[in-house]
């Protein structure tokens, strides 16, 4: 009994992360078609970025609240800066071509990154140990708890909130979805559709060096830090159903308490739990949870 | 009778090397072999329109079992190895080849990359299977007949080398007959195959388990060869580089998985060596150039010079 709320604390800080990385992913492929698997890379640079930059930040004897802010910034900049040469420079004239080549053509892009990061950080682990210990811990049955995985709850949830706001609420987040439902059509009414591609790219770009940026404080930055991530986020969206925002947001809280509990009960088992979530969710739902029904085309 | 030729040619090079070579080029046209003949089987699957992101399940399950016969069973024969890889990996595609039998495209290509990664999870975890270190193997006789110590490996590398010229000439014959025929149909339009009374869940379902065979079949020859087994084997990232593989030869020819896990394992050895921060940058950049301006492979190359010529 007393196990259940850390199990619960566990599982929803883990899938706030998840949600946070798998959101982007969602995004990019709801709208682009392309699952994108430098996603992973996007991650590892927003992680590396906000060691730099906060790191840099504390180590001019600036007010370490400010490292918070840094963060951000990082991964901002990362969203920004990578994401608009990737969509530019490559994505852009790869559009219509089969799901599964886009898949490699990411693939590639992947490889060319994790080298990229190893040329620029080095292949020494960074350490970014202040911003997870200044909000300090509290007391969770009897068991110290850090406030930094309450803050990670939060971001996700406020994430997740403002990515439903603009979809559903604002005259950009209808363009998107009017491109989402047909692409030809949004053109013919003349949505500039090759500028939402960017935008949702850079968008799904900056959600995934959020996720590194704030994993950064709580691990050592190492190279190959997006390689599992990669595959975890896909296990996250699969489950959620491909493109879908409540998908992954649910597929993330249910591969994040299903882990959590079991590393709690049954430790060795850990990895095989998410798997088997996503083949379990896959035999009953082949399309995962949210997915629209597609008809059949001859 | 030019097939009958390449193929004796083939394999009385590979045996001239296996005989004559020194050690480290045996060790590493062995591994070639290896991922050649897994490549196969993703040819086999590409042709049918589906992309694995999972054979490194198949490649470990017949790593492992062939590891397990040596470290458990104290069977130390590497024929009886070979056949067990292959053989375990079957049962196991035979299973999961009901479900995945059932999906295409990117969920085809998600779920098989889930399969392995389990596969992956419950190796790292399990300390009776030595979880990240893996443990040794050991061959020292091939179908009952002891080899002299420090040969192993030259028998092995024949015995690799008739495996994979058997396996290709195999699959040739079943890509260019009737059953390749309906393979590409199903890619090209799986309803029309169905219209004529044909099944494409049969076509798949038989196509993923031949796959999923000579994975087991490549896994346990790579075991062999390297003589460790690790989970690394079932890692996505190793499944990933049969992909690539697959994408460098092109599904043209059943020769082309060969040349081009030759190709990647030289230029892997040379970028280990001399390049070894920025190999996977090229290897990146080799694998767009090869989708944007070759998409049939490097097998298009040689086709498009002999028409030429």
């Amino acid at each position: 009994m007393n196990a259940l709320l850390p199990i619960a604390f566990d599982g929803v800080a883990y899938a706030s992360w998840l949600f946070l990385v798998s959101a982007g992913l969602t995004l990019i492929y709801g709208v682009m078609r392309i699952l994108n698997v430098a996603h992973g890379s996007l991650y590892a640079l927003g992680a590396y970025a906000a060691c730099s930059l906060a790191g840099a930040w504390l180590a001019n004897q600036l007010p370490a609240a400010g490292s918070f802010a840094m963060l951000l910034l990082a991964s901002v900049l990362v969203g920004c800066i990578a994401g608009t040469l990737l969509e530019r420079g490559l994505l852009q004239w790869m559009y219509g071509r089969d799901e599964v080549v886009l898949v490699l053509i990411t693939y590639a892009v992947f490889l060319i990154m994790e080298d990229v990061i190893k040329v620029i950080w080095g292949v020494d682990s960074l350490l970014l140990p202040e911003p997870y210990a200044l909000p300090g811990s509290f007391s969770l049955g009897g068991l110290p708890y850090p406030v930094y995985n309450l803050l990670l709850i939060g971001l996700a949830l406020v994430t997740g909130l403002a990515l439903a706001w603009v979809l559903n609420r604002t005259r950009q987040g209808k363009m998107l979805l009017a491109v989402i439902h047909d692409r030809e059509m949004s053109m013919a009414v003349g949505i500039n559709v090759s500028r939402v591609y960017l935008a949702t790219f850079v968008v799904g770009a900056t959600l995934a060096a959020l996720g590194g940026a704030f994993t950064a404080p709580t691990v050592a930055v190492t190279p190959g830090i997006g390689v599992e991530v990669i595959v975890l986020a896909f296990a996250v969206v699969v489950i959620g159903g491909l493109g879908s925002l409540g998908g992954a947001a649910l597929g993330a809280l249910l591969v994040g308490l299903v882990r959590s509990a079991t590393v709690h009960y049954w430790p060795e088992a850990e990895l095989f739990s998410i798997y088997a979530v996503m083949a379990i969710v896959l035999i009953a739902r082949p399309k995962g949870l949210f997915a629209a029904q597609e008809a059949r085309k001859i | 009778m030019k097939l009958a030729l390449a193929s004796v040619v083939s394999l009385a090079a590979l045996i001239g090397v296996s005989l004559f070579a020194p050690q480290w080029i045996v060790f590493m046209v062995m591994l070639v072999l290896a991922k050649g003949v897994v490549v196969l089987g993703l040819l086999v699957l590409m042709r049918t329109g589906l992309v694995s992101f999972g054979q490194g399940l198949y490649f470990g399950v017949g790593a492992y079992a062939a590891a397990l016969l040596s470290h458990h069973w104290h069977i130390s024969d590497a024929g009886v190895m070979l056949i067990a890889g292959a053989a375990a990996a079957a049962v196991v595609a035979a299973l999961l080849g009901v479900l995945l039998a059932g999906y295409r495209e990117i969920f085809f290509a998600m779920l098989s990359l889930a399969f392995s990664m389990i596969l992956y999870g419950l190796l790292v975890k399990s300390a009776a299977l030595g979880s990240t270190d893996g443990f040794n193997l050991h061959a020292r006789t091939f179908f009952g007949i002891a080899i002299a110590p420090g040969y192993e490996r030259r028998v092995f590398l024949a015995a690799g080398a008739v495996c994979a010229i058997v396996a290709a000439l195999l699959t040739h014959r079943l890509i260019s007959g009737y059953w390749g025929q309906l393979a590409t149909a199903v890619r090209d339009n799986e309803l029309r195959v169905s219209y004529l009374g044909a099944s494409p869940y049969r076509v798949v379902y038989i196509n993923y388990l031949i796959a999923g065979t000579l994975a087991g079949l490549g896994g346990a020859l790579a075991a062999l060869a390297v003589g460790h087994v690790d989970p690394e084997t079932a890692y996505w990232t190793t499944s990933g580089e049969f992909v690539f593989i697959a994408i460098l030869g092109g599904t043209q020819s059943v020769a082309a998985p060969f040349f081009a896990a030759a190709i990647f394992e030289v230029l892997r050895t040379l970028g280990n060596q001399y390049a070894p921060n920025v190999w996977q940058l090229s290897l990146g950049l080799g694998m767009l150039a090869i989708i944007m301006f070759l998409p049939g492979g490097l097998w298009t190359i040689a086709r498009k010079r002999r028409r030429s010529a």
